[in-house]
């Protein structure tokens, strides 16, 4: 029932709650109006645009390498793959010939910036479901990983590493020993997070069962990346449109079919094992050669449309740039995984409870940024 | 050589004929009575901000941190600026609150802590009421309790408050069975509803050991119990700060908002002493049976410091409940008291009652 | 399906589509189609078996001078392959398209922004309001003649 509708009934017996812009899980700024019956759920209406900042309008006045640094504001946690995916679009469109030394290192550092964001996924899960102590068992692993990255690029939030044509700056001398060590140190740390909150018998509870999305609304709705693997569809953009340095790499990719919130939890775990696998197939391995192409200082695309897909933690971010020819691009569009993934979850958590919303928005892990632009 | 442990009777009976002798029998009462309550609010304060500064540093234990440690040495008087800072804050009240029930609802629950408090046993004479129906007053004082936050709930009109309340309404009513029903449990092997009965009754041995396999089931259910009662640990979801931002405390600032806090902790330490006078002997010694040089060698360390090292332990593992695990909901609580707990509790109860006619305990 | 084979498949159903010529071959086939006949030819894409294009990744609108367009990105999870559907609008003042929110839940935020951004109506939209702006909000902003009075954003 809409908003009116309820008010104007006398015989309903819903009210609405408002999880404010301003609220501990929302994991952003993001305003939920529901709509309950006691303690259940009968509809959740999300209310956006409290952090939009109008980047594709930006995007139409800004140089192509401008606008890498815009997507790094975008999904915050998964910064060099928004990078990435831009730097890749505007390659395309110039055919450009990228050194390997580039691709593997673009390809290390992604799977690094994943890790970073499932440890900080899982450590504010915990937090939100009640386990604050996993909150800082995540931090401080990820702590390893933004030292790396503040050696390398400098920044350890918005790392403008990726420009069209490599990167900005050469690996430092000690890049393979810090990831080589942080690698050892987390092999060990991951089977901590398993006895803390995988085998606790109150976290299944919470958790087996809530949220179900079935394959077909996953794929309806557009969701993508851990969460639509979790119901079983595989859209890992990693294996059906390989880029960087993923098709000499070995990896699996990881399903399960009920399509509750446990399976999309277990499969960021499992992504986390196999990112590791990844990494240490590669780090030894990093080819020599030039850091980056030499490109003009003005890049000016063809007349053309260009799309690209990454997949960052969050499932299939996509970039499609429309060019006419001049310094600006024409028009530039961020197919942002939040958005999709937003439009499901009034259809997972209908019926629920408060605590199982809550429950549902960690683990389709949303970033607001990301939704918004 | 037998060292008898000290009462504090005779301190009591000293003062009170000191006093006698200067004045008439009601000023006697009375001056006793104002007495007993300022030892009791001193208590009440030291023992609030004792187990805050506790709360905190083992919170940091756990999450690999070292907690306050700038203010005093180590901390220490980490509680006392924050409890400046309560005081000093504005005193905020929605306009449309209900002024009355707004500002009453934390009398109620600091009142029925402090009048459950006054029944818990220190140490051999030193206990402010002990009526012979001990238990029995103080399963029924922290009862009032849940008037408080209802009350909380309802006062402050916002919707997240009254889901707060209802939800730990429902939740302490629920639970108080199970408390009341595992005391129940170790009242069958004493025969007695006093606290200083129970007590004596421990001499040869605490009960938890005494009263093997059922008394140890009743502990375990009545830590559950006890944490649930007292909204804490994975039960906290009356006000689940990642769910409904503060529950039914949203509303209130400064020192009402303090009372509510210091109740919470002063609960906690009234069902962890009841915890440990019931299973584990109160300020009774670790004692066994025949073994009388080793229950000499107990007997060196006073009383008091065996009731407070009891009561802290409990509360430890009540911490580590909370910084451990996840919250249940709602719906999953009550399914674990109504489906789970109270009728193992009842059966357990038949055991016991069955062992002590048959005489199998120790 | 090769590029070659699907468009033969498309120019075969009864609706009107043109692929247009360019000198650099597109990216993805790309099929520009009315926007009367926009539902019709991508719901035949979605329930062809040989086609099967049952996941849209992305729905764009762009502004043109003289049009405007409406882009579906869609791919087949089962054949991997993909096309672009460019629908043209030639209203610019006053565009209405049909939503395909029946075919994918998915239109239902995407459709929202466009309309928000865009100005573009869709029919059978179940709740079509703006998604980022205030509802209050006059203007377009992502279109090319909006006028922003704070010159947040100068082209």
């Amino acid at each position: 029932m809409s908003v009116k509708e309820v008010q104007n009934s006398k015989e309903s017996q819903e009210y609405f709650v408002n999880m404010g812009p301003q609220h501990p899980s929302t994991h952003g700024v993001l305003r939920l109006l529901l709509t309950l019956d006691g303690e259940t759920i009968t509809n959740v209406e999300p209310h956006l645009g409290y952090i939009h900042r109008s980047i594709e309008k930006m995007c139409e006045r800004d140089s192509y390498q401008q606008i890498v640094h815009l997507t790094d504001r975008m999904d915050y946690l998964s910064c060099h793959m928004n990078n990435e995916a831009v730097c890749l679009a505007v390659e395309k469109g110039l055919e450009m010939e990228i050194p390997e030394r580039v691709k593997v290192i673009r390809t290390i550092i992604s799977e690094l910036t994943r890790l970073s964001s499932h440890q900080l996924w899982w450590g504010v899960m915990g937090m939100d479901l009640g386990a604050i102590t996993s909150f800082l068992y995540g931090f401080r692993d990820r702590e390893m990983i933004t030292d790396i990255f503040e050696e390398t690029c400098g920044a350890r939030l918005t790392m403008n590493y990726n420009i069209p044509g490599g990167l900005m700056f050469d690996i430092p001398s000690n890049f393979q020993t810090k990831v080589k060590e942080f690698i050892i140190h987390f092999r060990k740390k991951l089977p901590e997070y398993d006895q803390l909150m995988t085998n606790n018998i109150i976290f299944r509870n919470r958790t087996e069962g809530v949220g179900i999305l079935t394959k077909e609304d996953a794929i309806s709705y557009g969701v993508t990346g851990p969460s639509g693997r979790a119901s079983g569809w595989n859209n890992d953009i990693r294996k059906i449109k390989p880029y960087s340095a993923y098709d000499r790499v070995e990896f699996k990719e990881i399903t399960y079919t009920k399509g509750d919130s446990f399976a999309r939890y277990k499969v960021r775990i499992d992504e986390m094992w196999e990112s590791m696998n990844i990494i240490e197939q590669l780090i030894d391995n990093i080819p020599e050669g030039n850091y980056k192409e030499k490109t003009r200082v003005v890049i000016k695309l063809p007349k053309t449309e260009i799309y690209q897909s990454v997949e960052t933690a969050r499932g299939e971010l996509g970039v499609y740039i429309n060019s006419d020819g001049k310094k600006s691009p024409y028009r530039v569009k961020f197919r942002s995984p939040g958005l999709s993934n937003l439009n499901a979850l009034n259809s997972m958590a209908k019926g629920g409870k408060i605590a199982d919303l809550v429950t549902i928005m960690s683990t389709i892990d949303l970033v607001i940024p990301d939704i918004d632009r | 050589m037998k060292f008898d442990i000290y009462d504090f009777s005779v301190l009591t009976s000293s003062i009170h004929e000191l006093l006698r002798s200067v004045m008439g029998e009601t000023s006697v009462m009375i001056t006793e009575m104002v007495i007993v309550g300022i030892v009791f609010l001193t208590l009440f304060s030291v023992l609030g901000l004792v187990l805050i500064y506790i709360e905190r540093k083992v919170c940091a234990f756990f999450q690999q941190r070292l907690g306050p440690m700038r203010v005093g040495f180590w901390g220490t008087a980490q509680t006392v600026a924050d409890a400046i800072k309560l005081l000093l804050k504005e005193p905020l009240m929605t306009k449309s609150a209900d002024k009355f029930l707004f500002n009453l609802a934390p009398f109620i629950i600091i009142i029925s802590s402090f009048m459950a408090i006054a029944a818990v046993p220190f140490a051999l004479g030193l206990q402010a009421l002990d009526l012979n129906i001990g238990v029995f007053y103080v399963t029924a004082i922290s009862s009032i309790g849940v008037a408080g936050i209802l009350i909380a709930g309802w006062a402050s009109n916002n919707k997240y408050s009254l889901i707060g309340a209802i939800r730990s309404g429902a939740q302490i009513v629920s639970y108080e069975l199970s408390v009341g029903l595992s005391i129940l449990t170790i009242v069958v092997l004493t025969g007695s509803l006093q606290f200083s009965e129970i007590i004596e009754s421990q001499r040869d041995g605490w009960w938890i050991f005494r009263g093997h396999i059922p008394a140890f089931i009743a502990f375990v259910i009545f830590l559950i119990a006890g944490t649930a009662e007292t909204n804490r640990g994975p039960f906290d979801l009356a006000e689940a700060e990642s769910e409904l931002t503060a529950g039914f405390h949203t509303e209130y600032s400064g020192m009402k908002f303090a009372f509510f806090f210091l109740a919470e902790f002063v609960n906690m330490f009234i069902i962890s002493a009841i915890g440990a006078t019931m299973f584990l002997g109160g300020w009774m010694p670790l004692h066994f049976g025949e073994l009388t040089s080793f229950n000499e060698i107990m007997d060196f360390i006073p009383p008091l410091f065996w009731f407070l090292g009891k009561t802290f332990f409990i509360i430890f593992i009540m911490m580590w409940f909370k910084w451990t695990f996840p919250r249940l909901r709602i719906d999953q609580l009550l399914t674990l008291e109504w489906k789970y707990l109270l009728p193992i509790n009842l059966i357990n109860i038949l055991i016991m009652a069955f062992i002590v006619l048959m005489g199998w305990h120790f | 399906m090769t590029r070659q084979e699907l468009q033969n498949k498309i120019l075969s159903f009864p609706i009107e589509t043109s692929f247009a010529e360019t000198e650099v071959e597109t990216q993805y086939l790309t099929t520009d189609v009315s926007a009367k006949n926009t539902h019709a030819l991508i719901s035949e894409l979605k329930n062809n078996s040989d086609t099967y294009f049952d996941y849209l990744f992305c729905q764009t609108g762009i502004d043109f001078p003289e049009h405007m367009e409406v882009l579906f990105h869609l791919r087949s999870t089962t054949h991997l392959h993909e096309i672009v559907v460019r629908a043209k609008i030639d209203d610019r003042e006053n565009p209405i398209i049909d939503s395909v929110y029946d075919l994918y839940k998915t239109a239902e935020y995407h459709e929202r922004e466009i309309f928000d951004l865009f100005g573009v109506k869709f029919n059978n939209h179940p709740d079509l309001r703006r998604l980022f702006l205030d509802d209050d909000w006059e203007g377009y902003p992502l279109r090319k003649d909006y006028v922003d009075e704070i010159n947040i954003v100068e082209l």
